[in-house]
């Protein structure tokens, strides 16, 4: 296969999976051009980050859910009821603050024990389970905090999402420790590219061609390497982007690489099938939810760190960002279909998007008609390629 | 002789690759009840679909005449204006609505744009009376048993001002008492003028009612018999419908036969709804390692319940009895298990229960046995494609790599990715429920010759099927299950079409 051929499929017959990262890229450069470069700027990256790193850590979770064929309508309420227990130990109590984030996850944890009994061993659709977990933690998470707002938590907990490491390494006018960084994401993308490459090769797969290969790596080196720099330039490593990092990289691999990650895709892809083959299908959902329920507790310590206290209305409306994050990412409503990586960057269109039109002015109102269209968008190209693919084209 | 109400001429239907009727012929003498038979697939049912208007006109070839004039069916809707209705196997009731509420959908008795309940119900009354059933009209369907809903079912076809009324299979899954019922329910309306096309394997029953028998094979009309002639028997019957040459389809093998491998005693289901009906009655039998053993019956005679309880409990619910594997008693409750006892269940339907069309070949083949591959959890991604690989080079699956999309092979190549897939758990039984459906000619012969080579390695292999002449093509030894309960096992040197077919048909009162 020549470069250039590999170039036409990716606007053609590659276009469900590739089809997200060029709407990334034109959403990118279209409010580039439309805030002056005001969104790239290293201070906007760096707000990104740390204003919409908790939707990103739901949408891991959610993306887990959804490609088994479930849903859950309960992360934003989780949130909220996992900040307010972190915020009740640490401020009313006065316990250290990792006790609070420990507290949080474990709280997040037993929901997610909770609503997945309910669904893997009872057999209660996930929406009933999460849409009864949604008004249940909601409203647990006002009797946590009395109905009334806490605040403000210590220092050391504010860090967790608000703070940065910069300095480590020196540096002049950047720094070194975030660029290097940077150079280590780079090499372990290129080496895990290249092994995955080099065993396809080595079992007599097709691969694309050395050209694509290297052009498609060294496109993403210099954008993983440019992110970097100009982060490096503002204030440094956000510490939430590193928790997130650390995440991501586990549930790809998680995901893509062990028994329970192919169960996942087994079950959302044909559930009898899956149960024929010695699916443990029960086991699996109940661990869906509860890691979900896990990811809510991290997703709630972070952002009640970013917002340094807890509200009993906190986190209102984030389980919706969670799954329209899923499906712009390309992820399937009948489950089955769905990657980590697609969520991600679903949830970075919606990041970019509300960022965007914030830097622009637009107003609440008209974002959130924007963000809708966006959402509905995605999945009829979605379907649009399933019956395109489908008629044989 | 009376007037002839159906003619139906030289009727073609094909289907992309399968040629499913080929120039049938069938002719139904008014008032008469007319029964077709024919084994599986033979395409009664298709014949039948025809004549509805399930295939609109122009979906095939052929003339069909009734009442003289030519039948131009573009859907159901048309034919059961012009009085023929169809009652198909799978009964199309809505069971949370009232009996009176089922007869009368999209043929609602309106006043104005309101539904005028009294009257509907009144109407619903009479019609009740006339096929025998005591029940009221305000009855939710779903309360009933199958045999009653049955009857609303006929009651339905007669306030359409049925003229012929076809029945596919109507007392395949009804009781002896509700099958009595309701054939003296046919002989009625006979009387009252009304024509009837039977489908039915029970042909104790068609002996019964029949006034003439049209027999089906391979698409093809064999001949129609005259069931007032005392010629006319049910083995004259079955030999109308296996009469078939045996040709070269089947590849050559020297059976080297082992100890028992596989041995289920005294295996009872029931259905996982209806708790009273036994669908597997105290079945036992034992396949020996490299023996290639078949399991014969007609539709709904528990082929595929037996198989899918004894693999990990995934059909019926009040499971009892035993299964052995090299003479230890194993539990096979669930898939898990029953795939570690060494049991492999490949199913009659590849894309429902066997693969996930959306995933690629090398998925697909490791899905069953993930913990070969994997350590700590981790799939090992260098040797999964080196297994994928592996069988699709020896079970010359055609597709231009292992990354290529199950959904998109063909019959025949989904169906050796699936086995690829049950090869690699290593199992010592294989069970193929109806390994070639819906496989061309060609590919089906690989297929064979692949289980051939299974059970030369000295695997035992059970295989369903609902053709004859395939089990007799490549079995060792055959059972016979009807209505739940093994009726007999012949060895290969004495198992014919016919002994099969009479041992198939034994009804539940003469079983063993």
């Amino acid at each position: 296969m020549t470069l250039k051929s590999e170039l036409k499929d990716i606007f053609t017959k590659n276009l469900r999976t590739s089809g997200i990262y060029i709407a990334f890229v034109l959403i990118v450069v279209l409010f580039t051009i439309m805030t002056d470069g005001l969104l790239l700027s290293p201070i906007n990256l760096t707000n990104i980050i740390l204003q919409y790193s908790y939707v990103l850590i739901l949408a891991l979770g959610m993306i887990m859910v959804i490609v088994a064929g479930h849903i859950d309508l309960s992360v934003g309420s989780l949130v909220a009821l996992t900040g307010a227990v972190s915020a009740v130990l640490v401020i009313k109590t006065g316990a250290p603050w990792w006790v609070g984030i420990l507290a949080a996850v474990a709280v997040g944890a037993l929901c997610g024990v909770w609503q997945g009994f309910w669904v893997a061993y009872v057999g209660i659709p996930a929406f009933i389970v999460t849409l009864a977990g949604m008004l249940l933690f909601r409203g647990l998470t006002y009797e946590v905090l009395n109905n009334v707002s806490l605040s403000p938590f210590p220092g050391e907990y504010q860090e967790v999402a608000g703070g940065f490491l910069n300095g480590l390494l020196g540096g002049y006018g950047f720094d070194m420790f975030t660029v290097l960084i940077g150079v280590v994401a780079v090499a372990g993308l290129v080496w895990s590219q290249y092994s995955t490459r080099r065993g396809r090769v080595k079992f007599g797969q097709d691969v694309e061609s050395m050209a694509m290969f290297i052009a498609k790596n060294a496109l993403a080196a210099i954008v993983i390497l440019w992110f970097f720099w100009q982060i490096s330039i503002s204030r440094g490593m956000p510490i939430v982007l590193m928790i997130l990092g650390v995440l991501v990289i586990g549930y790809h691999v998680l995901t893509t690489r062990t028994v329970f990650g192919r169960h996942i895709y087994a079950i959302g892809g044909n559930l009898s099938a899956a149960r024929l083959s010695g699916v443990n299908v029960k086991k699996v959902n109940f661990w869906i939810f509860v890691n979900m329920g896990m990811l809510a507790g991290i997703a709630g310590a972070v952002f009640s760190s970013r917002s340094n206290g807890a509200q009993p209305g906190a986190g209102n409306m984030f389980e919706l960002d969670a799954i329209a994050a899923c499906f712009i990412g390309g992820a399937s409503t009948t489950g089955g279909v769905g990657r980590v990586t697609g969520a991600i960057v679903g949830g970075l269109v919606m990041a970019v998007l509300s960022n965007g039109m914030q830097l622009m002015g637009v107003g609440a109102s008209t974002q959130q008609i924007v963000k809708g269209l966006v959402l509905l968008l995605a999945v009829a190209f979605d379907i649009y390629n399933k019956r395109r693919a489908g008629a044989g084209n | 002789m009376d007037s002839t109400i159906l003619q139906m001429q030289d009727i073609t239907k094909t289907f992309p690759g399968v040629k499913a009727l080929d120039g049938v012929n069938l002719s139904v003498q008014q008032g008469e009840i007319h029964a077709i038979c024919g084994e599986n697939g033979a395409g009664k049912s298709t014949l039948m679909k025809v004549l509805s208007g399930v295939y609109p006109h122009g979906s095939y070839d052929g003339k069909i005449l009734f009442n003289g004039q030519e039948l131009k069916a573009s859907s159901i809707k048309d034919s059961e204006a012009q009085g023929v209705v169809i009652i198909h196997q799978e009964l199309a009731l809505v069971p949370y609505l009232s009996v009176a509420e089922n007869l009368f959908l999209g043929n609602e008795t309106k006043r104005g744009v309101f539904i005028d309940w009294n009257e509907a119900n009144q109407r619903a009354a009479k019609l009740l009376a006339r096929v025998g059933l005591a029940e009221t009209p305000v009855t939710p369907v779903g309360q009933l048993g199958v045999g009653k809903q049955q009857l609303v079912e006929i009651a339905k076809a007669l306030n359409k001002d049925v003229k012929l009324l076809i029945l596919d299979e109507p007392t395949a899954a009804l009781n002896d008492d509700d099958s009595a019922h309701l054939l003296n329910l046919l002989r009625e309306l006979r009387e009252q003028g009304i024509t009837c096309i039977i489908i039915s394997h029970k042909l104790g029953e068609i002996e019964d009612i029949a006034n003439n028998t049209t027999i089906i094979r391979d698409g093809q009309t064999v001949e129609s018999l005259d069931m007032a002639d005392p010629a006319s028997t049910q083995s004259r019957i079955i030999q109308g419908m296996v009469g078939r040459e045996l040709s070269a389809r089947y590849p050559e093998r020297e059976p080297e036969i082992g100890q028992v491998v596989f041995e289920v005693r005294d295996w009872t289901v029931r259905h996982p709804t209806q708790h009273d009906r036994i669908v597997v009655d105290k079945a036992s039998l034992d396949v020996r390692a490299g023996e290639i053993v078949g399991i014969a019956g007609l539709m709904g005679a528990g082929r595929t319940e037996l198989a899918m309880s004894v693999f990990g409990h995934s059909y019926g619910r009040g499971i009892s009895g035993t299964v052995l594997m090299d003479g230890r008693k194993v539990d096979t409750s669930t898939v898990g298990k029953a795939i570690k006892a060494g049991i492999a269940y490949v199913s009659e339907d590849r894309k429902k229960f066997g693969l996930n069309l959306i995933e690629d070949i090398r998925v697909n083949t490791t899905a069953a046995g993930l913990g070969k591959i994997s350590s700590a959890g981790f799939v090992n991604g260098n040797k999964e494609i080196q297994i994928a690989e592996h069988y699709r080079k020896s079970m010359r699956i055609k597709a231009p790599s292992v990354l290529a999309k199950t959904g998109n092979l063909s019959g025949g190549n989904q169906q050796k990715v699936v086995l690829g897939k049950w090869l690699h758990t290593a199992p010592e039984l294989l069970i193929l429920d109806e390994p070639t459906r819906g496989i061309d000619v060609g590919a089906k012969y690989e297929i064979y010759t692949i289980i051939n080579e299974l059970a030369a390695s000295g695997k035992a292999v059970l295989v369903i099927s609902s053709e004859l002449p395939e089990l007799l093509g490549i079995c060792d030894r055959i059972y016979t299950l009807a209505y739940g309960r093994m009726t007999g096992q012949l060895p290969r040197s004495e198992a014919t079409q016919e002994r099969l077919m009479e041992l198939m048909t034994i009804e539940k009162e003469n079983a063993r």
